[in-house]
């Protein structure tokens, strides 16, 4: 269960990283409110990713560092 | 009138920053943990703008400006994407760990943290030698550029070297007697300063030239328009853009400056919300410092070659005091990121390298004496970059500019050994040491074909040797500047340099057997917060 969280943190993270550049807005000139199109969607999606790293403080904070609580024995990284 | 008010804003901005050092120093226990790391009791506010303003000083309101200016206003995707995300990805992946072990094991630097784990002083050295290498040239262009600011401030009355000494001297009286608590009192300062002045100096030229909209309608229609509201250009191409914002990102992290301040926080709770407050401080101060640089390009501003564009838009659409304090607050700012910078080098310096030298004689240090090592420690390393900066040395230029990238190389092997126990110590000495020569080589490619020329003519004139194994430099050469280039696909070098040392850790350590002296369990066992 907490493997399966990390992972979907993990994948979050990297969606957050993705799209903080508009790469669907190749090119495009587009201007609202006297700033480019493309400036408001990272204004946005910054926004978005406070709020996203604001959620994972909140409810998954140490996860992928700190041991597991009720795990048998030391874990956190059981990779070899 | 500009002058005066500039070098009163300077020497006033002096002043307060000692009186807040001389109020931190009341308060310091004499220990060097306490000198370097402020006994690891920073607050969310301190800590987060302490280490808003080290990252981001000179460049938001120099550098920044002057490349949106240029090229377009892109660059504010790449920071928001490397400060804002990336790095505060990082702030959780390199820094919570970082900070978790600092406290159990009372670790200072990077290299006392990686050194312990794989039982090695010699690699506890090595990344201490590494990271002073790219430092070393990186506080010296602080001084240089503050010598040259203040030559240019006073119109020459102080000259260059005597700017550089001033400053330095300000700044080795300033950090012996504040240590990490004043520096990041002032820092903090120094960032709500930069916040609240780049929003006023954004209004009131937006409320001059009628509001951000007219002034992106006047860029459209200037001779760039199109290319400067389209995202990307010949420039800002994806490679490019993903490369910078990943190399600074991850060299950002690895920092000393930056990198200590991951043990200097007093909570978890300090570290959690400063993690989530990241990425909105990045777009609060990127967005107006880099569009006013873009919409001056629009406006039809005059930047002078070599010039800055945000001092000229303010000059020409603030008054003169407040363009005043936005300059003398941006060279103020420059020396608050300077004086981090030679609290960090010295911390290396005495704790990673003569510290370990000095037991090695058997010996030992008293807490006491420590802690003036480590202020005698600023005292040389200030000097040293003091001198360097006088004589500008090319070489030391370079490894300047390339100071982030060549960090970046550090971060991903860092990496590997906080989260994978198969690390072994072969392995995170073939990734630092094999990234850190491909970086290098690719900076000094020159210096290689020189080599390469020069040992060929040699071996040609030797009579009978000549003839038979002279003449290889061309092939040579060839083959160096094959694999040793400036752009590889689009790609920069710093990011295939860091997939290098990522390879090189794993695959030596899947090779290796660790060492008897590793401590595997170190970074997994018994880490918790509370």
């Amino acid at each position: 269960m907490r493997h399966a969280e990390l992972v979907g943190w993990i994948a979050a993270a990297i969606v957050l990283a993705a799209l903080a550049v508009p790469w669907f807005l190749w090119g495009s000139t587009t201007v609202v409110a006297g700033l480019p199109l493309w400036l408001w969607w990272h204004v946005g999606w910054m926004l978005l990713a406070a709020g996203v790293f604001w959620l994972f403080a909140e409810r998954a904070w140490g996860i992928g560092v700190e041991p597991e609580r009720d795990g048998p024995g030391p874990s956190g990284g059981e990779l070899r | 009138m500009t002058v005066g008010v500039q070098l009163g804003i300077v020497v006033g901005y002096l002043l307060l920053a000692l009186a807040v050092g001389l109020v931190a120093y009341r308060l310091a226990d004499r220990t060097a943990e306490d000198f370097y790391l402020a006994g690891r009791t920073l607050g969310t506010v301190v800590l987060l703008f302490t280490t808003f303003a080290t990252l981001l000083s000179a460049f938001t309101f120099f550098a920044g400006p002057n490349l949106a200016y240029a090229y377009g206003p892109e660059w504010i995707l790449v920071m928001g994407l490397m400060d804002g995300i990336i790095f505060a990805i990082l702030w959780y992946a390199i820094g919570y760990k970082q900070w978790l072990l600092g406290r159990q094991r009372g670790y200072v630097t990077l290299g006392e943290m990686l050194g312990d784990r794989f039982g090695s002083r010699g690699l506890r050295g090595f990344v201490a030698g590494v990271s002073l290498l790219w430092l070393f040239p990186y506080v010296m262009l602080q001084q240089a550029g503050a010598g040259t600011a203040l030559e240019a401030l006073t119109e020459g009355a102080i000259p260059y070297a005597a700017g550089a000494a001033l400053i330095t001297l300000f700044m080795i009286l300033y950090v012996v007697v504040a240590g990490m608590r004043g520096i990041a009192w002032t820092d903090t300062l120094q960032g709500a300063f930069m916040l609240v002045t780049t929003w006023a100096a954004a209004a009131w030229v937006l409320a001059s030239v009628g509001g951000p909209g007219a002034a992106t309608d006047a860029l459209a229609a200037s001779e760039v328009g199109s290319e400067f509201l389209a995202l990307g250009t010949d420039y800002y191409t994806p490679q490019w853009m993903l490369s910078t914002a990943i190399t600074i990102g991850f060299g950002v992290a690895m920092f000393p400056q930056v990198n200590q301040r991951f043990f200097a926080a007093g909570s978890k709770t300090v570290l959690k919300r400063s993690f989530a407050l990241w990425p909105i401080l990045c777009v609060l101060l990127f967005v107006p410092a880099f569009m006013l640089g873009a919409w001056g390009r629009g406006l039809g501003v005059p930047v002078p070659d070599g010039g800055n564009v945000l001092p000229v838009i303010l000059g020409e659409y603030t008054p003169a005091w407040f363009a005043a304090l936005v300059v003398a607050g941006a060279m103020a700012a420059m020396m608050s990121s300077s004086d981090s910078m030679l609290l960090s080098g010295s911390s290396y310096f005495t704790r990673d390298l003569y510290r370990p030298l000095v037991a090695s004689l058997g010996r030992d240090l008293s807490t006491r004496r420590e802690d003036l090592l480590a202020r005698a420690g600023v005292v040389c390393f200030a000097l040293a970059t003091f001198v360097a900066s006088l004589y500008n040395p090319a070489t030391l230029f370079e490894l300047g500019n390339a100071a982030f990238s060549g960090f970046a190389q550090l971060a991903l092997p860092v990496l590997v050994a906080l989260y994978w126990r198969g690390t072994t110590r072969a392995g995170i000495v073939a990734g630092v040491a094999g990234s850190q020569a491909f970086y290098l080589a690719t900076l000094f490619r020159w210096v290689i074909v020189w080599t390469i020329g020069a040992v060929d003519a040699a071996v040609q004139a030797v009579p009978i040797l000549g003839p038979v194994l002279g003449g290889f430099s061309p092939a040579l050469v060839t083959v160096v500047t094959t694999v040793v280039r400036d752009s590889y696909l689009g790609w920069t070098p710093g990011i295939v340099g860091m997939l290098l040392g990522l390879v090189l850790t794993v695959g030596v350590s899947v090779l290796t057997s660790p060492a008897a002296a590793e401590e595997r369990t170190l970074y997994f066992e018994r880490l918790r917060a509370d």
